[in-house]
Formats: structure tokens, C-alpha cells, sequence
């Protein structure tokens, strides 16, 4: 920790906030906003002189209030920097006729008033998220009493107090009369596995933790009665077992079932827990003299202002989300955006530390060329055409269009930071985007030429290349035999499929046309199949109103592992397809070349 | 949209793959190559037993230059396998990579209408011809070279951002490690021992 304080090459900015980000990989600008501490950093020796003259007294947020700090205070003793922090907040302030104090008593006078909070900016070719985690708050379950009985604990709580740097410098005492406790209960997934209360998923750290604590509490009196509630333990890291069963060998007694609830013995403020042993069957009561509540862990409250500056995105635990889970485990989907620890998802310090070390050579990777090599399939905005309407850039899911909508310049693409999805150019209501390698020109040549014969027996398929694409070679690699009447049109992304593609194939007389991508929340590009599944839907009610049959164009999403799911769509849509007769599509044709004719009113 | 540029006049060069009898075994590839040198534009239409292979590539090569091909359909397995291989081959042969296009024989083809092998030629003569209209249209593509800043922005300050932090810079890049709290640390700065190896975490 001392070393990232002072290492030549990193620059520390501590009670500081990302306040913007724009540019693109390699060339990211960013706008930090750092808060005066008051102190000057590079001054204060942390004597702690000031401390001993400050008359106000807060809980110190660090022990989780379980003992109290100055107005002027160093977070912990190992904190980095060192130097002293002034809580403005609560200062009584800085006028000598209130107070001041401090100020005279620095002899290294580095206690300053006049400290302004600082804006900042830096040029970084990279970005490394490790915002780490929070823990749950067990208020809500209100049968544990946590806020109603004072020898209830959290698990960090209890951390602080067994801590030789924490309150009572490592001594485990009760709240109630600051004895040690002769019996210590344990209760695990507070806040975790659960569908109803706090988190669905498990916070992989706590039963590990609670063995880490039963271990250090029987190191410290070995008579001590120590048991633990759980729903099973999940011992599965290296040298996890051998813990677990050290702690059992100390005679921790595990017992299998969650306490139903805990009432205070009102005279000893003993706690006696309720619960039913899932492994006897037999409704128990036990007595505590202390209870730690193993809490689970949470993405941080703030964590959206982050996500929407680095247009990042969240999986359904509301992690942040990976660009593969196996292949790709610590890149965003944003080039030259990495993840590290528990920004990611809840794991132990071994394993941020590993992830660490791996989103460092994913960013070393990307730097060490010095240069950097740009996806060649790319937008470009076509001035003349454009009329300055903005679409483009609200739907480019990677913001690498900007457009004045006011002032009416044309649009422009940041080509660096264009992935390629296309989906400006479906959007676009002017025609004025040029997809390169995926033409306007290049798509319809292949529409025209597939349906060039027989079009009455083919079904059109567009299928992106990351997913659906992919589920179709998963679905030849397993040789799963479908009819052989689909066609493949490959588009990087389905963001890419204009409504103008649709209408091109009836119009050619396509029986059917079936639009496929990536699930929502798997495309390649971010969010991009959520404006293709919107202008499919667009479609569907538009052929409604022409008279024709909606079921006709299709949406599926089939991911790159759904194979057999490539097949099945392939047989629903021949036998679609073979529901549309001849005078239906002679029909489409007729609407559709009388509607081409009247210029159409787009409806966005 | 009328395209950017105007079209050069395209020579297609077909190559049909057997991938041994993978593809060969099912689609009649001779009768594919016949049928796609009544293409338009397109002045070679071979059948090869395998094409990613050396002697494959090596024809391809040949005909680029002696045959002054400028767009070339390869239609053999799946794209998200071998075009890396393919567009590499044209490079080689002093061709723009993006000038080649792939019609996908095996994967959509032999392997998923292996009992059918009317139907699976019938197809991929109808793949052949998509891909070859696509490639009249294909233009050139550039891969942009952008310079990248040589430095970091680490967000948090637990024990994975300082991790981080010290990696890179010791690897002698710069780094900005932004923390909101007064001091760096995290919740790692909040424990005594560790699990699992019971040490001290600071
Ligand atoms: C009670 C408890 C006990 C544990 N015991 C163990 C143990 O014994 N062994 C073990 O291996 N693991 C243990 N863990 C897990 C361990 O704490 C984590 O693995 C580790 O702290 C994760 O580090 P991190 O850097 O990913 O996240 P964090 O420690 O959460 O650090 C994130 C940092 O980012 C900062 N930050 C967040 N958002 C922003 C922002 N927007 N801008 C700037 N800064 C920001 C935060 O202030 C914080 O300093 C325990 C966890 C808990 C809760
Ligand atoms: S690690 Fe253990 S205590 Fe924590 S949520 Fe998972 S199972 Fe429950
Ligand atoms: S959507 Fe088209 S017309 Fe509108 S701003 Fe973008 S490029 Fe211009
Ligand atoms: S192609 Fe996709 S990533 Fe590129 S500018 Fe258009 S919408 Fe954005």
C-alpha cells in the first residue's frame, strides 16, 4: 500500500471523483475533481498534534462508529497518504474566534482554510475499473435485531473489533459491559442467496471469512463456545478446506439451518436464536452471548455515474459486466476498458489481486505497440445527405458520433471509437451513413441474388456474426440436419439490419425473413440489438397497417452455443414459409411497389 | 445511398473447397465451380481439396497475380474460422485483405443437409452467387493506426486498483489512481488476518 503512495510513476488522488470521460481508446480525456483535504499532503508528518486540541468529537466511520475521531484525523494509522484529513462538515471552522485551534498548534503549518478543491485533467490510454464492493446493511431483516440489540454485529463490525488496530485493539468485548463474551454465534448468507431480501446470488467471501473468524477467536480463548448457522459452506479455494476443517477440529460446532430469529435476553442482553437443524429436523434454541451476522456483498450505491461515463454495462446481479465470462474475463466491452477485484463480482483478495495483474497485461497489451490499431469496419457520415437530425449519435451505443443539432453541422465519427455495429446507418433516416464492408450496396447485392431464384422457396436469414452466425456453424460443428431452404446474410451486428433490407426481400418476393443477433444483455455491441428488436417491432406494425402478415419477419435471438436452437428456428420458419402462398407474396410486392411510390412519412 | 466510390471493373476469382470429402463428400463441388464461372465478372472458378492448405493457398495466389484477380470468393468452411487465414493470403499476394468474401459450404451446407445433397448443392450454388455479389461490390478497407497514450486511469483504490496501480507502473507506464475515501485501501484496509493464509493484510 506505502508503495503505490509513493512510486515515482503513479499519481494518487485521494477524496477525488471521475467528474467526465470522453475521447476513445488510447487517448481517453478525463476531468477529476479532487476535494481540499485542508492538510497539506505533501507537508504533514502526521505528528498528531493537531488532534490532541480539536474539541469536537464524531464516531469514526472507519471503526463503524464503535469509537470516535477528531474533526481533524487520519482515517487509520496505516492510511496512504498519511497526512492528516480535515472533515470540513464538522469542523467548528476556520475563524480564530471559534475556533482554529489546529491551525496554531502545526508547528509545520500545514493546515490550511484556504484550500480550494481542484479540477484536473490527464490524457490515459487505458482504463482500469476496480471500484470494489459494499457490504449489506441488515436493517431490513428485522428478526435478527440487528438495530435493536447492541451485541448484534455485522461481520466487518466484528473485523474492526478483533482488529489489534481497531477500538479495543484486538479484544473481542460486548457492547452491553465491554466483557468478553463467553459464547460467540455465527449467522451466514445475511443479505446473500435469497430471492426475497438483499441478493439472489452468493457473496463468496463469507463463509471463508466466518472460518477465518471462528479461527482467530478460539486462538484467543480456546473455551469459547463458537457455533455457526449456515445454509452449506463453501470451502472450495485453495487451503480453504484445510481451514474449515482446522476449525472444526478447535471444536467450532457447525450447524445446518439459518435462525428463524433472535430475541434479547431483556436482563443479560444475551441473545437466544431460534432455528430449525436442517440436518436433525429438530426446532433448536440456542443462547449467544454475542451474534456476528456474516453479511454479503453489494456493487457500490454510486456505482451508475461510472457506468454511464464509460457507457459499461451490468449483469443481472449488477456487477459489472465482462466481455466474455471465460475468454475475456477482465475486458470490458469497450476497447481499452478493463475490470479488476470486486467491481466485477464479489471474490477474495487473492483473486482481485489476480485480476489485477491480468487487466494490467491486457492493458500493457493494447500500449506496448505504442500504436494501435483501429477496427477497419467502421461508420462514416456522408455530409452532404446528413441533415443534422442527431439519431445517429443516440443510438450509436458506443458514442462515437457527435452531432450539433443546433448549430446543423453534419454529423461525425470518431473512427477510433466506432466498433463497427452499424446500427447508425440502419437508424439513420436520411441514408447519409456509409457502413463500410457492410454497404448499403453489398447487402442488397446479396438480397437480389439470393432471391434471384426460386425466391418462393428461400427463407432470408440476417444473422450476426457473433451470435446467431455462430450458433449456425454450432449447429453444423453438432451436424444437426434442418431443411435447406435458409439463406445467410452475415452482418457484424443485427443493429445493422435497415428496415430498407426488409423491405427489399418481400419486395423481391421473400416468403418470410427472420432477423437474429445476440441475446439482450450478450450483443458484441453493448445495447445495439435493443434498437434492432425496436425497428423490427417498428416493421411488424407497419406491415399491419399495409395489409400484410407481421408473423412474416421474425425476430430470434440464438446465441453462438444454441446450436440446436438454430435448428429448431430453421424449422418454424420453413413451415412459415411454407404458409405463405404464391398470391400472398404477388400481393406484398404489389403494396409494397405502390407504397415506394408515395415518399413515406417516417414514423421514428 | 449511391456508393462512395465508382466501382473498378471487378475480376472474381472462385475457389470451391472439398475440405477433404467434409464438404466434396455431400456438395457436388465440381458442379458448384462450373456454375459460378457463368457468374458475371468472374474470370477463375476452381474446385480444390483443401484450400487452407499450402498448394490451396498457393493457387490462389498464383491467379491473383497472373490472372490480375482483384476480388476473390472463397467458398469453403465458415468465415469465423478461416477468413483470418484467407484475407492473410491475399495480402500476400499484394491485394487489399477486405477484398475477400466467403460462402460458408461446410457448416451450412454438407453438415446440416448431409442426406440431402440436391439440397445442399442447390444451396450452395445460391451462397456462391451471393458472395459473388457482394465481392463485385467489396472495396479496400484500411486499418487506421491511432497513437496511444502511454498511461493508466485506475478507478478505486482497494487492493486491486493499488495492484494494478504498482503493475503498471513498475512496467513504466503512468497511473492515475483516483480514490474517493481519504486513503487508499479499501475494505482490505479494514482486516486483521486474512483468510486463507491468516496474515496480516496490510
Ligand atoms: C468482512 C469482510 C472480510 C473479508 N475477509 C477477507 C479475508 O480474510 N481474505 C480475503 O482474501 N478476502 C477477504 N474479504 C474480501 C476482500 O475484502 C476483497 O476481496 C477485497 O477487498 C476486494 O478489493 P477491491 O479492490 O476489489 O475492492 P474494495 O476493497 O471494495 O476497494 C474499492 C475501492 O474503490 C473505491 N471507490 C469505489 N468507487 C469509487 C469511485 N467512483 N471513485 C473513486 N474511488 C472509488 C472505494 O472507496 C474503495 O477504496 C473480506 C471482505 C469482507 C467484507
Ligand atoms: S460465501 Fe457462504 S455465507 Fe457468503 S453468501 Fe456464499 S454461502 Fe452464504
Ligand atoms: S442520423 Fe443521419 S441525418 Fe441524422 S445526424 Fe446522423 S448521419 Fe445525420
Ligand atoms: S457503426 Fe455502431 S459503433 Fe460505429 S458509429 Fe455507428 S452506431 Fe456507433
Amino acid at each position: 500500500m506505502a508503495d503505490a503512495g509513493r512510486h515515482p510513476n503513479i499519481t494518487l488522488l485521494t477524496q477525488s471523483e471521475i467528474k467526465s470521460v470522453s475521447g476513445y481508446v488510447g487517448n481517453f480525456q478525463v476531468q477529476i475533481l479532487k476535494k481540499a483535504r485542508y492538510v497539506k499532503e505533501d507537508q504533514c508528518t502526521a505528528c498528531g498534534d493537531c488532534v490532541q486540541v480539536c474539541p469536537v468529537l464524531v464516531p469514526n466511520e472507519f471503526n463503524m462508529g464503535l469509537s470516535s475521531r477528531r474533526a481533524i484525523y487520519q482515517p487509520f494509522p496505516q492510511a496512504i497518504p498519511s497526512a492528516y484529513v480535515m472533515d470540513i462538515n464538522n469542523c467548528l471552522g476556520y475563524d480564530p474566534v471559534v475556533c482554529g485551534k489546529c491551525i496554531e498548534k502545526c508547528k509545520k503549518k500545514c493546515i490550511d482554510f484556504n484550500m480550494n478543491d481542484q479540477e484536473l485533467t490527464f490524457k490515459v490510454g487505458t482504463i482500469i475499473v476496480a471500484t470494489g464492493m459494499e457490504v449489506y446493511d441488515p436493517t431490513e431483516m428485522d428478526e435478527y435485531g440487528y438495530t435493536r440489540y447492541e451485541n448484534v454485529l455485522t461481520s466487518p463490525e466484528f473485523e474492526r473489533l478483533i482488529n489489534a488496530g481497531g477500538p479495543t485493539q484486538g479484544q473481542v468485548l460486548r457492547l452491553t459491559d465491554r466483557k468478553p463474551p463467553k459464547s460467540v454465534a455465527f449467522i451466514q448468507c445475511v443479505g446473500s442467496r435469497s430471492q426475497r431480501r438483499g441478493e439472489p446470488y452468493c457473496s463468496n467471501i463469507c463463509c471463508m471469512n466466518t472460518v477465518k473468524s471462528t479461527l482467530m477467536l478460539k486462538d484467543h480463548d480456546p473455551d469459547l463456545d463458537v457455533k455457526v448457522f449456515y445454509i452449506d459452506m463453501r470451502a472450495f479455494g485453495k487451503g480453504f478446506e484445510d481451514l474449515f476443517r482446522r476449525s472444526k477440529g478447535m471444536g467450532v460446532r457447525y450447524i445446518r439451518g439459518l435462525p428463524g430469529s433472535i430475541q434479547e435476553d431483556p436482563k443479560s442482553k444475551d441473545l437466544i436464536l431460534t432455528v430449525e437443524d436442517t440436518a436433525t429436523n429438530q426446532l433448536e434454541k440456542h443462547r449467544a452471548e454475542m451474534v456476528v451476522l456474516a453479511v454479503g456483498v453489494k456493487p457500490p450505491q454510486d456505482m451508475k455515474t461510472i457506468q454511464e461515463m464509460l457507457a459499461l454495462q451490468k449483469n443481472s446481479d449488477g456487477f459489472y459486466l465482462e466481455a466474455h465470462p471465460k475468454l475475456q474475463p477482465v475486458d470490458s466491452a469497450t476497447r481499452g476498458i478493463f475490470f479488476a477485484g470486486c467491481a466485477e463480482g464479489p471474490k477474495d483478495i487473492k483473486d482481485a489481486v489476480t485480476q489485477a495483474s491480468a487487466a494490467v497485461a491486457r492493458a500493457v497489451r493494447l500500449m506496448n505497440p505504442k500504436r494501435l490499431r483501429v477496427e477497419a469496419i467502421t461508420a462514416e457520415v456522408v455530409a452532404e445527405d446528413c441533415t443534422s437530425c442527431g439519431i445517429c449519435a443516440k443510438v450509436c451505443p458506443f458514442r462515437a458520433i457527435t452531432v450539433d443539432t443546433r448549430a446543423k453541422t453534419p454529423a461525425r465519427v470518431t473512427v477510433a471509437a466506432c466498433s463497427g455495429c452499424g446500427t447508425c446507418a440502419a437508424e439513420c433516416p436520411s441514408n447519409a451513413i456509409m457502413m463500410h464492408h457492410f454497404t448499403d450496396g453489398q447487402i442488397e447485392a446479396q438480397i437480389d441474388a439470393i432471391l434471384e431464384q426460386d425466391p418462393l422457396q428461400r427463407i432470408l436469414v440476417f444473422a450476426c456474426n457473433w451470435c446467431s452466425y455462430a450458433g449456425a456453424d454450432f449447429a453444423g460443428v453438432s451436424r444437426l440436419q434442418y431443411p435447406p431452404n435458409a439463406r445467410l446474410i452475415r452482418t457484424m451486428c443485427s443493429g445493422r439490419v435497415s428496415e430498407k433490407f426488409v423491405w427489399r426481400a418481400f419486395e423481391k418476393g421473400s416468403p418470410v425473413v427472420l432477423v437474429s443477433g445476440c441475446h439482450i444483455g450478450d450483443c458484441h455491441y453493448l445495447n445495439a440489438n435493443h434498437w434492432t428488436e425496436r425497428r423490427v417491432k417498428r416493421m411488424q406494425k407497419k406491415m399491419e397497417k399495409m395489409g400484410l402478415r407481421a408473423e412474416r419477419l421474425q425476430l430470434e435471438w440464438i446465441s453462438a452455443a444454441e446450436g440446436l436452437r438454430f435448428k429448431e428456428v430453421m424449422e418454424k420458419m420453413e413451415r412459415l414459409r411454407q404458409s405463405v402462398t404464391e398470391q400472398e407474396v404477388t400481393e406484398t410486392k404489389r403494396i409494397l411497389i405502390d407504397r415506394s411510390a408515395v415518399p413515406e412519412q417516417e414514423v421514428q | 445511398m449511391q456508393e462512395l466510390q465508382e466501382r473498378e471493373e471487378s475480376r472474381i476469382g472462385i475457389y470451391v473447397c472439398h475440405c477433404g470429402s467434409n464438404i466434396g463428400g455431400v456438395v457436388d463441388c465440381e458442379g458448384v465451380a462450373a456454375y459460378g464461372q457463368t457468374l458475371p465478372d468472374v474470370i477463375v472458378s476452381r474446385h480444390e481439396g483443401y484450400l487452407c492448405s499450402e498448394p490451396g493457398q498457393n493457387q490462389i495466389k498464383t491467379d491473383i497475380q497472373e490472372q490480375r484477380l482483384n476480388r476473390i470468393v472463397v467458398a469453403s468452411c465458415s468465415p469465423r474460422l478461416h477468413e483470418p487465414t484467407f484475407r492473410k493470403c491475399l495480402a500476400e499476394a499484394g491485394l487489399n485483405p477486405y477484398l475477400l468474401e466467403m460462402a460458408n459450404l461446410r457448416e451450412q451446407c454438407s453438415w446440416v443437409h448431409s442426406h440431402d445433397p440436391e439440397g445442399a448443392t442447390q444451396k450452395s450454388k445460391d451462397l456462391v452467387r451471393s458472395a459473388v455479389a457482394r465481392a463485385r461490390w467489396l472495396a479496400g478497407r484500411e486499418e487506421m493506426e491511432v497513437p496511444i497514450e502511454p498511461a493508466t486511469l485506475v478507478i478505486g483504490g482497494g487492493v486491486a486498483g493499488i495492484q494494478a496501480a504498482l503493475d503498471l507502473a513498475d512496467s513504466g507506464y503512468r497511473v492515475i489512481l483516483v480514490e474517493k475515501q481519504p486513503s487508499i485501501g479499501g475494505i482490505m484496509a479494514w482486516l486483521d488476518k486474512t483468510f486463507p493464509t491468516m496474515d496480516c493484510s496490510i
